[in-house]
């Protein structure tokens, strides 16, 4: 009888690490079959984490209030990159260029948040695909603004940013302004590895936030919504309020979260940087283990790490096993998606089975 | 007379869109006492706790009339805050609980202790941190007065019924003002022992000075614990009796008791004649919140079999389960073939009709026209209305000319109220909706048509109009029909005979102009134990 709870318990803990798990061994071989050497890999993981777990950490809040994977950050990173652009036009480098643009991203941010909660409150029980499409639809916003107002109704007049017409902002625009503005304010080299520590160090500051957010009266409200919105609401919560704040903070974190990831890359991609945000920091917060309906700080440290992991070591990889380096970038595309369309099967079966179980209880 | 009420309701009257339905009650609660309010489903009993509790869908829908006075003070509640504030309680039927939370947090769900911390004294009080370690005294404390040994850190989720029946009183007494604690049916989810125990904490909780206002159908536990009996009955206060007053038999008739008026024909004796169009035997079906636990019985043709019963003792889940809706057990003849279950295809095409209880997620597809909806079962599954494509019988295309035809046959002879065929579903007014319904399930020309609470939510013209209906189908097309209601008497007015379910089983059948004794009895589950004294 103790084997049996033994055993099921073991499998237990299996199936609920199975993601990780499973990432972890793909990682592996992975590593191994790129043969890169570990300093290499060291460093590449340091600077991928310190610039990308800012923007998975920003999903987490959505996820504990019920809401779901925000794919609307992808609308937050927009703002960051309003603030850059800002930035830009006023020229304004380094660290104080950062903290500059960080200011102007942030009311931008909390507009857009502010609005994207006002549209989710209405189309509750499907906020994810809300979310996506509203990425999309902001998408072609931004391209309105950017590409038709810039040189027109916004009178800017720079060679260096307007495209040769005068009016709409360039393709890619320079960041080498700001570019390591914060990962360079410290960066020790450790045994060859040189760590971005301030970066490293805002991460975890954003990480304790989170933690601290949980603990008060508001996380124990997010709580109770990601439970049950009904019995949060007839409690007497004001859930479309608590709904609207989740969004709003998880909006501005992709904001600022942006910024730190651009002033690495050091260059933007006016009309590209943002696309690919919401699914890629949506794919390594899945890959850590979460779901849904269920995600914490170590599954988006655990899922970054192994994700980006993956990215560093696959083309690599695919270039020494079938001689072609694209088969690893293919194989990472297919990971990244593939990863968000298993999990939401899942998901979706989940919910299918506990009502299957519960019609049986009754 | 100036005793010490805690709760005094004065003349209180609602109405619905014109529907009255409350009467002008009064009802008293002095401070202490076990008040049982008891009354058949559809009496009342809950929009007046609506009103207690100043829920929304009151105010929405114009408010009341009448006084509350609370602690000798006029109240207005408005929201359910103000409930709250002024001391009323309640513990919900269904369990108001966070399954993934701990038994400590959902006892301070919403009313959490916290304390200042360096941000919240920045950023305001939503960021204040909880005071766990209080909070889980203040919850044992609870769980103590009610008796209960269970450490309070644990989930929800997982715990026995009972056990979450006893959070949810916990919820309720933690709240430190509370007078008045209103129990919803809060036996109905138990097991014997626990229902034993829920009502020795109740007579604690009024011993220590809390009114308790007792919601139940069991009249067994409203004389085992009740100080005073309030009875109500189509909206209106019907009697107020002391507990010395008061017999099993006579809470039974005032509650059901009301002129029967057969409004069409005489009750038709079919107890030893009659083909038997249908036998069910053993039948079981899962149907959460109706579950029927194994039931026998006989259709004969021609007949219209009544069934009723409280709701939740699984008088729905009859239809349910045989239309295939629901998963079901057992064996259901049809003559002398066996009719496959679980398969609502095979039902319908062995000509049985069900026209659902739940109108307006089962019954009609809404924002489709009212052609549509009458067509579509006998379109899929009789393949009728239908044409070929340029005649290829391989590619059928619906048949507009012949819905048409049928869709405005059908709103003549059932005199459907609408601008014309083609308006959706949902614009039709609830009595029309059913009508719709009732006319997709003559277009599958049924042997045997189901209908299950046909007027529900409709207002009192029109359920006149649909009983007509169904009599007239009967009496005209020699239709046999099996109607399912909560309305006793409505059952009364045109059944022959008419099946009384309590727990799941049959209790037992009824003719129409049996005593009112005898249908409250059966449907309190007291009617066996009767016949022992």
């Amino acid at each position: 009888m103790d084997m049996e709870k033994n055993k099921t318990s073991l499998m237990k803990v299996f199936m609920n690490y199975s993601v990780p798990l499973l990432f972890m061994v793909i990682c592996l071989i992975g590593v191994y079959a790129s043969k890169l050497n570990a300093v290499y890999i060291l460093n590449e993981i340091s600077v991928r984490l310190s610039r990308n777990l800012f923007m998975v950490l920003a999903l987490i809040i959505p996820v504990i209030a019920g809401m779901g994977l925000n794919f609307a950050i992808v609308i937050g990173a927009m703002a960051g990159q309003i603030g850059l652009i800002t930035v830009k036009i006023f020229d304004i480098g380094g660290f104080p260029g950062f903290l500059m643009a960080v200011l102007f991203a942030t009311p931008f941010a909390l507009l857009f948040g502010y609005g994207t909660g006002l549209i989710l409150n209405k189309t509750k029980g499907k906020e994810m695909i809300t979310s996506l499409m509203l990425g999309y639809f902001a998408n072609g916003l931004y391209q309105l603004v950017f590409l038709t107002f810039m040189g027109t109704i916004i009178p800017v007049d720079n060679p260096e940013i307007i495209l040769s017409g005068g009016v709409g902002l360039k393709n890619a625009l320079d960041l080498k302004l700001i570019q390591y503005a914060v990962d360079n304010l410290f960066r020790p080299n450790i045994m060859g590895v040189k760590v971005p520590v301030v970066t490293l160090l805002l991460v975890a500051a954003l990480c304790f936030v989170i933690k601290f957010l949980v603990k008060t009266k508001l996380g124990q409200d997010f709580r109770a919504l990601g439970q049950d919105i009904n019995i949060a609401e007839v409690s007497g919560i004001k859930t479309d309020r608590i709904r609207l704040i989740a969004i709003t903070i998880s909006t501005v974190l992709a904001a600022w979260g942006q910024v730190i990831f651009l002033q690495n890359i050091g260059t933007l991609n006016t009309y590209n940087s943002h696309e690919q945000v919401g699914m890629f920091a949506i794919a390594a917060l899945l890959v850590g283990g979460a779901s849904v309906t269920k995600a914490t700080i170590s599954e988006a440290i655990v899922g970054t790490l192994l994700f980006h992991t993956l990215f560093i070591v696959s083309p690599f990889a695919g270039k020494n096993l079938f001689g072609d380096a694209q088969i690893g970038e293919y194989f990472r595309s297919f990971i990244a998606y593939g990863v968000i369309a298993v999990s939401l099967v899942l998901h979706a079966w989940q919910k299918y089975m506990n009502a299957r179980n519960r019609e049986k209880l009754e | 007379m100036e005793e010490n009420y805690v709760l005094k309701l004065k003349n209180v009257s609602k109405e619905y869109f014109g529907n009255k339905v409350l009467k002008e009650v009064n009802l008293n609660v002095k401070a202490g006492e076990i008040h049982a309010l008891v009354g058949e489903n559809g009496a009342g009993k809950s929009t007046l706790m609506n009103i207690l509790f100043g829920m929304p869908v009151i105010h929405n829908t114009g408010g009341y009339t009448g006084e509350i006075i609370f602690e000798g003070k006029k109240a207005e509640i408005m929201t359910p805050n103000n409930a709250l504030a002024l001391g009323i309680g309640m513990v919900h039927q269904e369990f108001m609980l966070l399954p993934g939370f701990t038994i400590t947090e959902n006892i301070k769900l919403n009313r959490e202790i916290t304390k200042q911390n360096a941000i919240s004294r920045i950023l305001g009080d939503s960021l204040k941190s909880l005071d766990i370690e209080a909070m889980r005294k203040d919850s044992q404390a609870a769980l103590k007065k009610l008796g209960m040994n269970i450490d309070d850190w644990v989930p929800i989720a997982g715990l026995p019924v009972g056990y979450m029946q006893f959070v949810e009183i916990a919820r309720e007494i933690d709240k430190k003002n509370i007078k008045l604690l209103v129990f919803d049916e809060p036996t109905a989810v138990l097991a014997e022992s626990e229902a034993e125990k829920l009502l020795d904490t109740m007579r604690n909780l009024s011993a220590n000075g809390i009114a308790i206002l007792f919601i139940t159908h069991r009249l067994d536990e409203v004389l085992a614990v009740a100080d005073s009996i309030t009875i109500m009955r189509d909206g209106e206060q019907v009697s107020e009796m002391k507990r010395k007053d008061a017999t099993l038999a006579k809470i039974a008739q005032i509650m059901v008791g009301r002129k029967i008026e057969r409004v069409v024909h005489e009750a038709r004796k079919y107890e030893n004649n009659g083909e038997i169009v249908m036998s069910i035997r053993n039948l079981s079906v899962d149907m959460p919140g109706e579950i029927v636990k194994s039931i026998d019985m006989e259709i004969r043709k021609g007949e219209i079999l009544g069934i009723g019963g409280l709701a939740g003792q699984g008088k729905i889940g009859i239809a349910n389960g045989i239309m295939g809706l629901y998963k079901a057990y057992g064996e259901v003849y049809i003559g002398n073939t066996r009719l496959e279950l679980n398969n609502p295809r095979k039902a319908i095409e062995s000509g049985l009709a069900f026209v659902s209880e739940y109108r307006r997620g089962v019954g009609l597809l809404l924002d489709t026209s009212i052609e549509m909806n009458i067509v579509i079962s006998s379109m899929q599954i009789q393949n009728r209305f239908l044409k070929g494509l340029f005649g290829l019988k391989m590619i059928s295309l619906k048949d507009d000319r012949k819905i048409r035809e049928w869709a405005m046959k059908m709103i003549k002879d059932l005199d459907i109220r609408c601008t014309g065929p083609d308006q959706l579903a949902r614009r039709l007014s609830g009595g029309n909706q059913q009508k719709v319904c009732i006319a997709r399930a003559l277009t599958l020309e049924p042997e045997i048509l189901f209908v299950s609470e046909p007027t529900r939510g409709i207002d009192i013209g029109a359920k006149k109009l649909v009983l007509d209906l169904l009599v007239k189908l009967n009496k005209e097309l020699g239709m046999t029909i099996v109607m399912t209601s909560s309305e006793l008497g409505e059952l009364r007015s045109i059944s022959d005979r008419i099946a009384i379910v309590y727990d799941g089983k049959l209790e037992g059948i009824l003719a129409p102009t049996d005593s009112d004794v005898d249908f409250g009895l059966m449907m309190a589950g007291e009617y066996r134990s009767k016949e022992v004294v």
